[in-house]
């Protein structure tokens, strides 16, 4: 194992010329706080010690490393790995990061939370971690993703959420994490806004990294249990990046575990309906922080596209921007189509129903599993469970039977 | 020197106030803002806000949001915002501020946009979103350019970062009245006066301008009262945006002239 030799942000927030905090003066006393708060809070046993306990009694942590022998037999190739993530409480990963973030809540004193979502699972995540503490808690929702993630809002709901709708500019995530922002500056006294991904101003990024990088120093503790060595290569989708970047985190500095990062292609990155935002984008400034963005020439947002909540984001984490110009991390993109193949197949096979959203990691098997040998192991984090995309899923599958019956 | 500082100087000698007036560029229509600007500096705005719209305005209100979204759809941009205020600059020296976000700017090039203000006759720049911590190129390359470099401080501003951007800023200091993103607010005056006595206390360098949630005549005095003078952005919006196109521009003069009598009553 190699020392870790991996060190960002700097003091100001920055992962190379990424990250930073772009955010209206109000907030600068409040992420200031937040980040000394965390700085403390990192060394504090106490704090450590409930926030693993929470882990492992609330969420159910360690979740499983799993060998899909379906999925492996299927490619011929590379061992398959799911680590599996949609176990977690509420239903994926999202939960790792609203323990840690609502117990800074704590810490601060503030009795309200608020958060954006945008295919309901942070939502729900940081409803549920909330309603447990007593806080009070509104949650950010497009109207657009409300309308294909009715199950998370009837959830956020019955917890005792109250959940905002967003129907200014594209009604999605962007639009949802706007009006979280607005909501921040104006009750930042008594308010702590709960980010879902390792988006927004400076300490947000590294915070979320840091709570989310517990799946991937299980995992290789798990792979070394099982096999005496690391994994050859990581693959996770990328939308903000969380999973992703929860994942990858503890391997950074182990040069010959590669990493792949999967981004929604959408109806194809040519058509411009898509979310590959490090595939496509620019950099620029959006949410708080310096990352690659999809915009036009003026630096106007782009609308992003996925059949995906979840990945439907314009932006991603400035720390991913870091590791594509660095080229530690490898960028790519699979369409709506492709996902949608691949997490039917997952559920076929292996009997699990992989979220849209990890559908999107599951589908670039096709791509680089042939590329791999017998002895090579792969970890494809399934970050979430599919149940909240069941109506999605299910038009696809009655489409798809129709057309094998017709044909 | 340029026209902003000359005309904050000569209002100080004076003892009058500032009037400061935010329109959003491109709005109510492509063609209105010059014949507004150049209305409004007669009825007597001191400074002309010019704001750049932007598709994702984290700071502002549903009324400042809409107007940018209006002015988009109208084909506003960054550059046609500088054409507009060159054109401003051929039939007034009514000192202009651009007002926009870090993106637009970003995606246009630090240096080419301050060379392009220099050029245009801008005198100074806002933009909400580069805070302190992330100006410190900008703010070299504003200083060649003699652009004013204004900054935000709110009430959540702790005395000594108050001390720092007063020395950052040149023009003026922009004080938010409260926390909040822009738009009209009750009860104004009562909220904003504790943290404007304290800015007062440390701000020592730059005239202090009051800005977000200033309406009413009654409003602008009360706040002027505590300050150099004040900004109004939102409440005159809104008169663009209520009123029948043919008369938009009469009701915001009328407006900004009764700002402008309550500010020197």
């Amino acid at each position: 194992m190699t020392l870790n030799e991996y060190h960002q942000p700097d003091d100001l927030g920055h992962f190379g010329k990424f990250g930073g905090r772009f955010v209206p003066e109000t907030l600068i006393t409040a992420l200031q706080d937040l980040e000394h708060a965390y700085a403390v809070t990192r060394r504090d046993p106490v704090f450590q010690k409930e926030l693993q306990s929470l882990l492992r009694d609330y969420v159910g942590r360690p979740t499983p490393l799993y060998f899909a022998r379906q999925l492996t037999k299927k490619y011929g190739k590379g061992k398959i790995y799911l680590k599996r993530e949609d176990l977690c409480h509420t239903g994926a990963h999202k939960i790792n990061n609203t323990v840690g973030q609502i117990l800074l809540a704590k810490y601060l004193g503030k009795p309200r939370i608020i958060a954006e979502t945008g295919a309901g699972q942070h939502g729900v995540a940081t409803a549920t971690v909330a309603t447990m503490m007593g806080l009070e808690c509104a949650v950010y929702m497009g109207t657009e993703d409300m309308a294909r993630q009715e199950i998370n809002v009837t959830r956020m709901k019955l917890l005792g959420a109250e959940v905002i709708p967003v129907s200014s500019g594209t009604r999605t995530l962007k639009d949802a994490t706007n009006e979280a922002l607005r909501d921040w500056v104006t009750n930042v006294r008594n308010t702590f806004y709960v980010i879902g991904s390792v988006v927004g101003p400076h300490p947000y990024p590294m915070i979320v990294r840091d709570f989310q990088s517990v799946i991937g120093r299980e995992t290789k503790e798990q792979m070394h249990a099982l096999h005496g060595r690391l994994p050859d290569y990581l693959v996770a989708c990328v939308g903000g990046g969380s999973n992703s970047l929860g994942l990858f985190y503890d391997f950074l500095s182990d040069h010959d575990v590669k990493m792949i990062g999967v981004e929604a292609a959408g109806l194809g990155v040519e058509s411009g309906h898509h979310a590959a935002t490090l595939t496509a984008g620019t950099p620029g400034v959006l949410h708080g922080s310096y990352s690659y963005v999809l915009q036009d020439a003026d630096g106007q947002i782009k609308s992003a596209h996925s059949i995906s909540a979840g990945l439907d984001y314009p932006g991603v984490g400035p720390e991913h921007s870091h590791l594509k110009d660095t080229g530690r991390v490898a960028y790519v993109s699979v369409t709506d189509d492709e996902a949608l193949a691949a997490g039917l197949e997952l559920t076929r096979l292996e009997g699990i129903l992989p979220a849209l959203e990890s559908s999107h990691a599951l589908a670039y098997l096709d791509t680089l599993s042939p590329q791999t040998s017998v002895d090579d192991l792969i970890v494809v984090n399934l970050s979430g469970r599919g149940e909240k995309d069941l109506p999605t899923i299910t038009r696809a599958f009655v489409k798809g039977e129709a057309e094998k019956a017709s044909s | 020197m340029n026209r902003l500082s000359k005309r904050l100087e000569s209002l100080r000698r004076d003892n009058r106030k500032a009037l400061s007036l935010f329109v959003t560029a491109g709005f109510p229509s492509a063609d209105s803002t010059v014949p507004l600007v150049i209305q409004l500096a007669d009825a007597g705005a001191d400074l002309i806000e010019l704001g750049i719209p932007f598709s994702d305005p984290i700071a502002d209100g549903p009324t400042i949001q809409n107007s940018s979204e209006v002015a988009l759809r109208n084909g506003m941009s960054l550059p046609k915002t500088l054409e507009i205020a060159r054109e401003i600059r051929k039939q007034s020296d009514v000192p202009l501020v651009l007002m926009g976000y870090a993106n637009p700017i970003y995606a246009y090039g630090l240096m080419k946009f301050l060379g392009s203000c220099k050029e245009t006759g801008i005198d100074g720049t806002i933009i909400p979103d580069m805070p302190l911590e992330e100006s410190e190129e900008y703010r070299t390359m504003a200083q060649q350019c003699d652009i004013a470099t204004i900054f935000l401080a709110a009430p959540t501003t702790p005395p000594e970062r108050l001390v720092q951007l007063d020395q950052a800023s040149s023009g003026f200091l922009y004080c938010v009245s409260i926390t909040g993103v822009t738009g009209e607010r009750q009860a104004l005056a009562a909220q904003a006066e504790s943290f404007l006595r304290r800015a007062r206390a440390s701000v020592k360098k730059n005239p202090l301008l009051v800005g977000f949630g200033i309406s009413t005549p009654e409003d602008a005095r009360r706040v002027a009262a505590l300050s150099d003078g004040i900004i109004v952005g939102s409440a005159l919006v809104k008169i663009l945006q209520n009123a029948n196109a043919h008369h938009a521009i009469d009701h915001a003069v009328e407006y900004a002239r009764s700002l402008r009598e309550a500010l020197d009553s």
